[in-house]
């Protein structure tokens, strides 16, 4: 059921060029599917590890200032600075998820505890030379697939696509796997996972170590997107809540949740903009009623709700 | 050592409504066990409403003080019945969803309504100073600090002598056996939301005279106020008074220093080493 | 199999085991008895390593084991079932069981054959699709049993099996722990039930009071009176023995 709904996005996924090939509809679609791809590395820590983060900026962040400042400030390979991004969400996730599982930090605690690295985060890019500071950093305009540019938006497009893809193969790897089905038994209930032999706090650190990854890839193709950072884009409060909003309203720990969340969160906020103008934060606005009332009916999201349903 | 005295001074007035905006969240906690990521934009809310009201009526942010205290409250307690308490289907997660859903809601509501502009308010009396100890305070920040520590004493005495006060402690020590004895813990939980909402109206109504107000303003507070209640241990009264004292003077002494931006820097430096270390803060209240 | 010598554990002013040893050969089943709050459970926990002793040794096939994690001991082969038993409510019955085999079955495939052939063996079998938390209390029970039976231990510590059964459910899940010996698994249980105990185990142990007061056959425990008065109270054993006499 969920595999043909799987196979069914794809193909939309894959016409969606062909139905206009205009910017802005382009633009809005690269928008949306990078917020899946994210909301799919907030999945992985909370839907499936039961560790709710609220400051996934500080992964998404870092990754976006490690690719830039690699290949403005040192001439580096756009591709290897992202992948010097990639590895630095990571790491940074490591090493937060060191200090927050060894003491223990869970529920609220960690939720606070993660956004209050990513505020700090956003403080120091603020204050530091490295990264612009308030001014921001401009990634020069060098258009060509060796530096990571593409002169089409299509590309890019497909591009995404294909993020969004190994995201959802990365959910699924979750469902089939061992290292999945002990992740699960942690988000369930600790006690009885250590007592079945599964090394609690191994499982935790590796799943914020690859959620923080996926989040930093996110921020590596946000900067090479636009091409321009400063702290706010970075590590801003919004991107926090973006990451997460999408797998609620989709369907936490589920390997679509993210990405019909995001497409219907996204959908939903054009529409909005159609109707009443762009106001800024109107968006956000409507995006925080869907996510009080979908918690209030339909706690287990949109995909969580449909596979309820195929089941009777 | 002359700008020292003057540094703690202010920094003790502002920590007091640190710590009036603390016992609002430790209230909450204390009873709901759950961080409401609400507050710093209820407070942000609030401080438009003083702000507004004084541009409609001229009235004087220190006489709105009552009407939005009650007004704030009905605003918590409604919140936590039609909302938070429907929403949670048993689950604390979704209480913490539902509060940063709010916060969503209300932030960017403001943005949307009110735009990114700053507003301030201007008072007779912003600049009249008193002197205390050789040191020159601002009038309004003077007089914050005592309706501060006075709205802080009026909490205390209703919490550990009335019979709401009594329900709530009940509540927050063993829902079942409250429940068991007739208390309709649901409307403890609205009640605390609302108690915990009108300190943060009244926190507002001390504030605006030497602040201002954007739609972001609740963010920066709202980290300070989860510090100062993780400082003096989640839910305890005395923690977050005490705390909110202490950052107060630490914010104010340390951008003395170390400049602005590096002072709040302390501040989340505090925050993050305390949940790591003492999660239970320094008074011990029991940690979830 | 298993040492455990002198162990002791204290909460707050609160003595809750004190000098408490107990042995278990391997391919027995042995019995842990004594009044509610004798200290069972927190032996248990120290045991299997969710409390760290505050004396005392614990050798678990001749390595000493003493204050590993809970996750370390059950790698070893030593597992845990709960009393209050904790599913994973969220997961299936099959699910469930396949998470505790993962343990010694990399491959989902494999786990969850493992798991089947488990839930057969403590009469799951027809359940395996049910959600954890649709099952009664007496499939809760045997899904917590599945679950560390499948981490394929050599010693199984069962934290009161029986509580909360009727007698009907009672009697079909002794067949069950004499099984998990049959299959080579030695079987430590804590039990309140005491007729189940002693048509169980071979070899008792009574706690009272946080000390290990009896040791021996259960046919022999039912006459001593320190037991007796352990259970029944002070003056028990010499009123029953005037009854008798």
């Amino acid at each position: 059921m969920s595999r043909a709904l799987g196979w069914l996005m794809l193909a939309a996924a894959l016409a969606i060029p062909q139905v206009s090939g205009s910017s802005a509809w382009l633009t809005f679609w690269i928008t949306t599917l990078l917020f899946a791809y994210l909301g799919q590395a907030w999945n992985v820590l909370a839907g499936y590890g039961g560790q709710f983060s609220f400051g996934h900026a500080a992964f998404f962040g870092t990754g976006a200032y490690i690719a830039a400042i690699l290949q403005v400030r040192y001439g580096v390979n756009p591709w290897i600075a992202g992948l010097g991004g990639v590895a630095g969400g990571g790491i940074v996730g490591a090493a937060i998820g060191w200090v927050s599982f060894r003491y223990g930090l869970r529920g609220s605690y960690f939720a606070l505890v993660t956004l209050a690295f990513a505020e700090v985060f956003r403080v120091l890019a603020n204050a530091v030379a490295i990264t612009g500071g308030g001014q921001g950093l401009l990634i020069p305009l060098k258009p060509g697939v060796e530096h990571f540019q593409f002169v089409d938006r299509a590309s890019f497009y497909y591009l995404l696509v294909a993020l969004v893809v190994s995201g959802v193969l990365i959910a699924r790897w979750l469902e089939a796997s061992r290292f999945g089905a002990w992740l699960v038994a942690v988000r369930e209930n600790e006690d009885a996972a250590r007592a079945l032999g599964i090394r609690v706090f191994r499982v935790k650190l590796a799943a914020i170590a690859l959620s923080a990854a996926m989040a930093g890839t996110a921020g590596v193709v946000y900067a090479q997107l636009f091409l321009y950072l400063d702290a706010g884009v970075a590590y801003g409060g919004h991107v926090s809540v973006e990451a997460l909003l999408g797998p609620i309203v989709g369907g936490l720990g589920t390997a679509l949740g993210p990405v019909v969340g995001a497409i219907l969160l996204h959908g939903l906020g054009e529409a909005a903009k159609g109707v009443v103008g762009a106001t800024p934060g109107l968006n956000l606005v409507l995006y925080g009623v869907v996510l009080v009332i979908m918690l209030r009916f339909l706690p287990n999201g949109v995909v969580g709700w449909l596979k309820r349903w195929g089941q009777r | 050592m002359e700008l020292l005295l003057p540094a703690v001074l202010n920094g003790l007035t502002t920590g007091a409504i640190y710590a009036v905006v603390a016992l609002g969240l430790t209230l909450i906690y204390g009873v709901l066990h759950i961080v409401n990521f609400a507050h710093g934009s209820l407070l942000m809310l609030a401080l438009y409403a003083v702000y507004f009201l004084h541009a409609a009526t001229g009235i004087d942010p220190y006489a709105a003080l009552p009407i939005l205290a009650v007004g704030f409250f009905a605003l918590g307690y409604v919140i936590q019945r039609l909302v938070v308490q429907p929403v949670s289907h048993g689950k604390d997660q979704n209480i913490l969803m539902a509060t940063l859903g709010i916060a969503i809601v209300i932030d960017n509501g403001a943005l949307a309504l009110w735009s990114s502009n700053t507003r301030t308010i201007d008072l007779p009396y912003a600049f009249d100073v008193v002197e205390v100890l050789g040191a020159f305070i601002p009038l309004p920040k003077a007089i914050g600090f005592f309706a501060a520590l006075g709205i802080a004493g009026v909490l205390w005495i209703a919490i550990q002598r009335t019979d709401l006060g009594r329900a709530i402690r009940a509540v927050a020590k063993e829902r079942q056996g409250a429940r068991l004895v007739g208390i309709r813990v649901e409307h403890i939980y609205a009640m605390c939301f609302g108690l915990g909402t009108a300190c943060v109206a009244a926190a507002a109504c001390l504030l605006l005279p030497t602040f201002y107000v954007t739609p972001q303003v609740g963010y920066a507070f709202v980290l300070v106020a989860f510090t100062t209640v993780v400082l003096g241990g989640m839910g305890s009264f005395p923690g977050a008074l005490v705390g909110g004292l202490l950052l107060g003077v630490v914010e104010a002494v340390a951008g003395l220093y170390l400049g602005e931006s590096l002072g709040q820097i302390g501040i989340f430096v505090i925050f993050i080493l305390v949940l790591l270390f003492r999660p239970t803060g320094l008074f011990g209240a029991k940690a979830a | 199999m298993l040492v455990a010598e002198g162990l002791t554990k204290r909460f707050g002013g609160l003595l809750a085991v004190s000098d408490a040893s107990v042995t278990v050969a391997k391919g027995a089943i042995v019995g842990l008895i004594g009044p509610n709050g004798a200290g069972k459970t927190t032996l248990f926990a120290m045991i299997a390593g969710f409390h760290r002793p505050d004396a005392g040794r614990v050798t678990f096939q001749g390595e000493d084991i003493t204050g590993l994690a809970p996750e370390e001991i059950c790698r070893r082969g030593l597992v845990r079932t709960f009393q209050l038993v904790q599913p994973f409510a969220g997961l299936t019955v099959r699910e469930n069981i396949a998470i505790g085999a993962h343990l010694r079955h990399p491959g989902r495939t494999a786990a969850l054959e493992a798991a089947e052939r488990v839930a057969e063996r403590v009469g799951l079998g027809a359940e395996l699709t049910k959600p954890a938390a649709d099952l009664t209390i007496a499939g809760r029970k045997r899904l917590e049993l599945a679950r560390a039976l499948a981490t394929e231990p050599t010693l199984i510590l069962l934290d009161e099996v029986m509580a909360g059964l009727n007698p009907t459910e009672i009697a079909e899940i002794i067949p069950v722990v004499q099984g998990i010996r049959a299959g080579g698994v030695t079987v430590l249980l804590i039990e309140h039930v005491m007729q189940a105990v002693m048509s169980l185990a071979e070899d008792v142990f009574v706690l009272n009071q946080g000390r290990m007061i009896a040791h021996g056959a259960p046919a022999d425990l039912v006459r001593d009176p320190q037991v007796i008065e352990a259970y029944l109270g002070h003056g028990a054993a010499e009123r029953l023995a005037g009854a008798h006499g």
